[in-house]
């Protein structure tokens, strides 16, 4: 039997061994990416093959952590795709101006780059103070991280080109802290943001959305768990509420194509059609 | 038969891969997939510019797609590019690997699980050493591994890298690399 066949059964088993034991479902994740994640952790922690973190999985609550914290490690930046941005700023919140309240779900937040990179457009364009930005992940270590919004200086250069790509209108500067080596948000910003631990492989809808953003989260997803995260955020909508999704994430074979129109397919804008 | 051929270049790729893209024919038996390292834009005018010079298909590497022999598939920018078992595209933006993103040992590390001794392995011009790991894995998996002449690139540390790590199967010059591969049929069947 080939190597390869043997380690793809020692994953699934691997998975198994994790739903049982603290009830995360990885099983529907994209493989070829979590594969690369496990042999990483296999190097870090010099194990042979995956069967030997079995026993870790089941015994060590500590190792499962390490293991909860390999796969929480995203790469993102504030106004990540600049033009999506500005794309929201200048059409979307138009829509949205109309409503005297504004929910928006940050679904799989991460780390919390982007969605204080919406605070700071909602700010700008006098939304914020009616808005409720609902910051969710699976994942307590991004969700930690996210919450502190305290992100490396070094970054601090590539974010001020992106928020004035983005359409910012006043000094990036005013939205953060420097310190030492790290840069942290402005408290103001954090006011009307929730962050909770929502998990899109088995929660389910908690609050009525005009829009709802979920970027680079679909493409760590089967198919059949993009359906179902899909279908979630069909449900949230509010009648022709907005839902955004990652550059290269589209709704052509998801099961939700009918219920949305195209917004804006460069920026991947879409749009709740109407009730027939 | 091989079924893929995976190309990681890194600076002064586009020179080299002008050198191989145009010369294969529109039905080509294999499936290209190309790393090209570069920084995340909204334009993207590498797959533009090569299918504009080329017979043969070249487009963007779609998440989920299915990969088809006689096109050239381009990693996007801004992303890692992973092969699933089912030999469909997958995509990430897991933290960068040797300082790039997207990077040649994650494409060959995941190709060389999926299609094992079916699949080629090309490290082109570069100057830093993404690939190497990559390539010594689609070696460990049967597949065939092979790099750019040092001495033809435009910089010769990643392919020198390469050399340096791996039990390497062809070095070719880069005059040459267009020609082997559109012959490269005649090597595959024994």
């Amino acid at each position: 039997m080939k190597q390869n066949e043997i380690q793809n059964f020692e994953i699934e088993q691997l998975l198994e061994a994790i739903l049982f034991r603290y009830g995360y479902d990885f099983r529907n994740y994209a493989r070829a990416s979590l594969e690369r994640r496990v042999e990483e952790r296999l190097a870090l922690s010099s194990l042979e093959c995956v069967s030997e973190m079995l026993p870790k999985i089941l015994y060590d609550q500590e190792f499962f952590d390490l293991f909860l914290k390999d796969m929480s490690v995203t790469v993102t930046d504030m106004f990540r795709d600049p033009q999506v941005y500005l794309k929201i700023r200048e059409t979307l919140f138009t829509h949205l101006r109309t409503y005297s309240r504004i929910n928006i779900w940050h679904a799989g937040c991460a780390t919390g780059e982007e969605v204080y990179s919406m605070a700071i457009m909602l700010e700008e364009e006098d939304l914020l103070k009616r808005t409720r930005i609902y910051a969710t992940d699976y994942n307590n270590h991004s969700l930690e991280i996210a919450k502190k919004g305290i992100y490396p200086a070094n970054k601090i250069k590539q974010y001020t080109s992106n928020y004035l790509s983005a359409g910012g209108k006043a000094s990036f500067a005013d939205y953060y802290q420097a310190k030492y080596e790290s840069a942290k948000i402005k408290e103001s910003l954090k006011r009307n943001i929730t962050f909770a631990n929502h998990n899109l492989v088995k929660d389910q809808v908690f609050a009525e959305m005009h829009l709802i953003m979920c970027r680079n989260v679909l493409i760590y997803f089967d198919r059949k768990l993009q359906d179902r995260v899909l279908s979630i955020f069909k449900e949230s909508l509010i009648h022709r509420g907005f839902l955004v999704l990652g550059e290269k994430e589209n709704l052509n074979f998801s099961c939700v194509k009918e219920a949305f129109e195209t917004f804006a397919h460069k920026e991947r804008v879409y749009r709740r059609a109407n009730y027939v | 038969m091989y079924e893929a051929i995976g190309i990681g270049v890194s600076a002064g790729g586009i020179n080299a891969l002008k050198h191989i893209i145009p010369i294969l024919p529109h039905d080509y038996p294999l499936a290209v997939i190309v790393i090209q390292h570069r920084i995340h834009t909204a334009e993207d005018f590498l797959v533009e510019f090569l299918n504009n010079h080329s017979a043969i298909r070249v487009k963007e590497a779609q998440l989920g797609e299915v990969i088809k022999p006689g096109c050239v598939y381009i990693g996007p920018s801004g992303y890692h590019l992973l092969i699933e078992r089912n030999k469909t595209f997958s995509l990430s933006i897991d933290p960068p690997v040797n300082y790039v993103m997207p990077s040649v040992d994650v494409l060959f590390e995941s190709a060389a699980l999926a299609y094992q001794d079916k699949f080629i392995g090309l490290i082109m011009t570069g100057a830093n050493h993404d690939g190497s790991k990559g390539l010594a894995k689609v070696k460990k998996y049967g597949g065939m591994a092979i790099v750019q002449d040092p001495a033809t690139a435009e910089v010769a540390v990643m392919p020198q890298a390469a050399i340096d790590i791996v039990k390497v199967d062809y070095i070719i010059p880069l005059h040459e690399m267009g020609i082997f591969f559109k012959n490269l049929k005649f090597i595959g069947e024994t």
